[in-house]
């Protein structure tokens, strides 16, 4: 047979630029999308994707642009704590009392917010403690992501006998409340970091991801294209990473987000009830288990770091609907 | 069969030059013997029990020629697409064989089955769905050479996606957008270039222009027409549109419930149609000339396409047809030029009283319909 990249093996085709022009004509839409197109011949070749088009839906969007900016000032709180007090969080100097009430004056200094019982500035702990709950925010969902996608992907991929195995197993890690799991995991460990409290949440978290892994798997899985690519001849490899993943990571993205927040929340909490992270590590929980003590004394030495907690959640949680309402074309 | 079977396990791996042979034009280069494909129906969650099959292909027994365009049509539910994927070995074969180039390649896997798909490819019938949306264009059209890396190599690979892109009058620009910028047509046009990437001699299109306006489907089909000619391929040609059929085969197959009901020559099956099915079909394609439309004879079938899970015995058309007798309960009518016939009228019919219906006899053979509607019930 010819070959089809031979020029003189068939019939030369007309120019490119000819049957551009032919071919706009074949449908009414066609047309327009074209003239469209052609007035604007500097965005034309702009790849628009799914990804592209949410990105440019999100501008656009309030609830993003408040939640993107409090997301980056918590990361560079996180990382550069001692870019935004000279104070040291855990200098405790007992003449700082926390009767003493906050001295809105002192802007950026230790005594901004007050000291806590310990006559520690709350100030330099609220801004050092969001170490803690970034870190563990993002690397339990990552780790949740990584674990609960393949776990996800491999049962809604394979399906049959290797899903139900998997999924019966996903189903016995679901059944285990997070909270109660978390306790007696954390339990275990001699002394607490911030990692052991990864490790007990991710390998508790991952469930809820591999099924929305899984359902979105099996949907894309049906496609014409991925029957198209494995009627080329196409590997598992393939198949999974090049045309199902992609196409099925959206609603993981989202989950991940919304969950992320989650994630924060459950370190405080469990830092809170005292099996989660211990001093001398600063974290939000720690410092409003520690405020319990002179609350109806000293209420702002709970305010702080809780009012920190739960802008850190709200933030992760609005920037996880945001991404969900773009990414969702329906709700466009 | 048996041996066919035998020379399959035996060439596991068929060497490469058994399929670089070229085939004669008109000689088969596909054969499709007595292929079934049935879907196991099952009962219970935990303990599946197979209570029955849905028998979507039942026996079908065709040859492909090389260079000829072979159309299959039948209506919905007819076994036309699971007959297209079971080719493609996109699901796996329930029985019978088919060969290419007289090798076994139902059963094959691996290594041997993907020297296989690069001979023989697919358009498909969706062109919003057939192409992934994360991908763009050069990506798609070239995705078959990162497959098959033997066939063009990595430097050429840019080129030769924007040469298929020409070829099947696309602008070689287009390279890096994404399928939501192009219209229906353009799709189904870049769905056309990834399957021809690999060269193919064979290419399965499964209702390539059903889901395309009516003035895209006259230009897919005229590339697909004009395509053929350059590269010399062999279509299977797979619709439910008797009239688009009608101008791009040589030869038709009708299929009915899982099994192919008559075949032959275009002329043969359009004008010299000897089973009811097909007699059927071709009296309801819609005539435009409204004087010729209160003249002719239209066939009204009653009732609905029995279940494949439960077809009826013998012959499975006989619920819906007026000359069913009780030979057709009990006796399955086999594909074959009936010998009672001649002429184009003698060709592959699948019925016992397969004849060509006559002009003057048309209305009569439609109130015999009714009434013997009655009598087979």
């Amino acid at each position: 047979m010819p070959d089809i990249h031979d020029e003189d093996s068939y019939e030369p085709h007309p120019k490119p630029g000819v049957s551009h022009l032919d071919y706009a004509g074949e449908q009414g839409m066609a047309v327009e999308q074209e003239t469209l197109v052609e007035r604007d011949p500097v965005k034309r070749e702009e790849a628009r994707s799914l990804w592209g088009d949410a990105w440019r839906d999100l501008r656009g969007r309030p609830i993003f642009l408040i939640s993107a900016v409090l997301i980056l000032l918590l990361v560079v709180m996180a990382i550069f704590p001692w870019a935004f007090t000279d104070t040291d969080p855990r200098k405790a100097d007992l003449v700082n009392d926390y009767l003493r009430r906050p001295n809105w004056g002192d802007v950026f200094g230790g005594g901004w917010f007050g000291y806590d019982a310990q006559g520690r500035s709350i100030y330099a702990r609220v801004i050092y403690g969001a170490r803690a709950s970034i870190t563990v925010g993002i690397f339990v969902t990552a780790a949740v992501t990584v674990l609960g996608g393949l776990t996800g992907m491999v049962a809604g991929y394979f399906g049959g006998a290797v899903d139900a195995v998997v999924s019966r197993i996903t189903d016995i890690f679901f059944g285990i409340p997070l909270l109660l799991g978390a306790l007696v995991l954390l339990n275990a460990f001699a002394t607490r970091t911030v990692w052991s409290v990864v490790i007990a949440l991710g390998v508790l978290g991952w469930t809820q991801i591999a099924r929305v892994m899984r359902g979105a798997v099996l949907t894309v899985k049906q496609a014409d294209f991925v029957v198209a690519g494995r009627a080329l001849g196409a590997g598992t490899g393939r198949l999974m990473f090049r045309h199902i993943l992609p196409n099925a990571i959206a609603p993981v993205i989202v989950v991940a987000t919304i969950a992320l927040g989650g994630y924060i929340a459950t370190e405080a909490t469990l830092s809170f009830l005292g099996i989660g992270l211990q001093d001398p590590t600063i974290s939000w929980g720690i410092d409003i288990s520690s405020a319990q003590k002179v609350i109806r004394t000293a209420p702002y030495v709970l305010f702080f770091p809780a009012a920190a907690l739960s802008v850190t959640v709200l933030a992760f949680i609005m920037l996880g609907d945001a991404v969900r309402d773009a990414l969702d074309p329906k709700l466009r | 069969m048996t041996a066919n079977g035998a020379s399959a396990l035996g060439a596991a791996v068929p060497e490469e030059a058994a399929f670089t042979q070229e085939v004669p034009r008109g000689e088969p280069i596909l054969e499709v013997r007595d292929l079934i494909k049935h879907f196991p129906l099952t009962q219970g969650v935990l303990f599946k029990k197979r209570v029955g099959a849905v028998k979507a292909v039942d026996g079908v027994s065709f040859d492909l020629m090389q260079g000829e365009t072979l159309g299959i049509v039948g209506e919905s539910g007819c076994g036309k697409s699971t007959l297209a994927k079971v080719l493609m070995n996109l699901e796996p074969a329930t029985g019978g064989s088919v060969r290419y180039k007289g090798e076994e390649i139902s059963r094959l896997s691996g290594a041997a089955l993907k020297a296989v798909r690069r001979n023989i490819q697919m358009v498909f019938q969706d062109p919003y769905t057939s192409l992934n949306p994360r991908m763009t264009v050069g990506d798609i059209i070239g995705e078959p050479y990162e497959i098959h890396p033997e066939v063009a190599p990595k430097g050429d690979r840019r080129k030769a996606v924007q040469d298929l892109l020409d070829v099947v009058g696309l602008n070689p620009e287009y390279i890096n957008r994404y399928p939501h910028q192009f219209s229906g047509g353009q799709r189904q046009r870049i769905g056309i270039a990834r399957g021809l990437a690999l060269k193919p001699e064979i290419i399965i299109c499964d209702e390539p222009v059903s889901a395309l306006d009516v003035s895209v489907q006259a230009q897919v089909i005229n590339l697909l027409e004009q395509l053929q000619g350059e590269f010399n391929l062999s279509y299977m040609f797979i619709a439910h549109d008797l009239s688009i059929v009608r101008h791009i085969s040589d030869r038709v197959g009708v299929m009915y419930l899982g099994k192919m009901v008559e075949v032959g020559s275009d002329a043969e099956i359009y004008d010299h149609a000897t089973h009811p099915y097909t007699q059927a079909l071709l009296s309801a394609v819609p005539v435009p000339d409204p004087a010729a439309r209160e003249s002719r004879d239209r066939i009204v079938l009653t009732g609905d396409v029995p279940s494949p899970a439960n077809p009826p015995s013998g012959c499975r058309f006989r619920t819906r047809c007026w000359k069913a007798q009780q030979r057709c309960e009990v006796e399955v009518p086999l594909l074959a030029a009936p010998s009672w016939l001649d002429g184009a009228a003698s060709h592959d019919s699948a019925c016992h009283f397969a004849a060509e219906r006559e002009i003057g006899q048309a209305g009569q053979s439609g109130q015999a319909g009714e009434s013997g509607q009655g009598g087979t019930e």
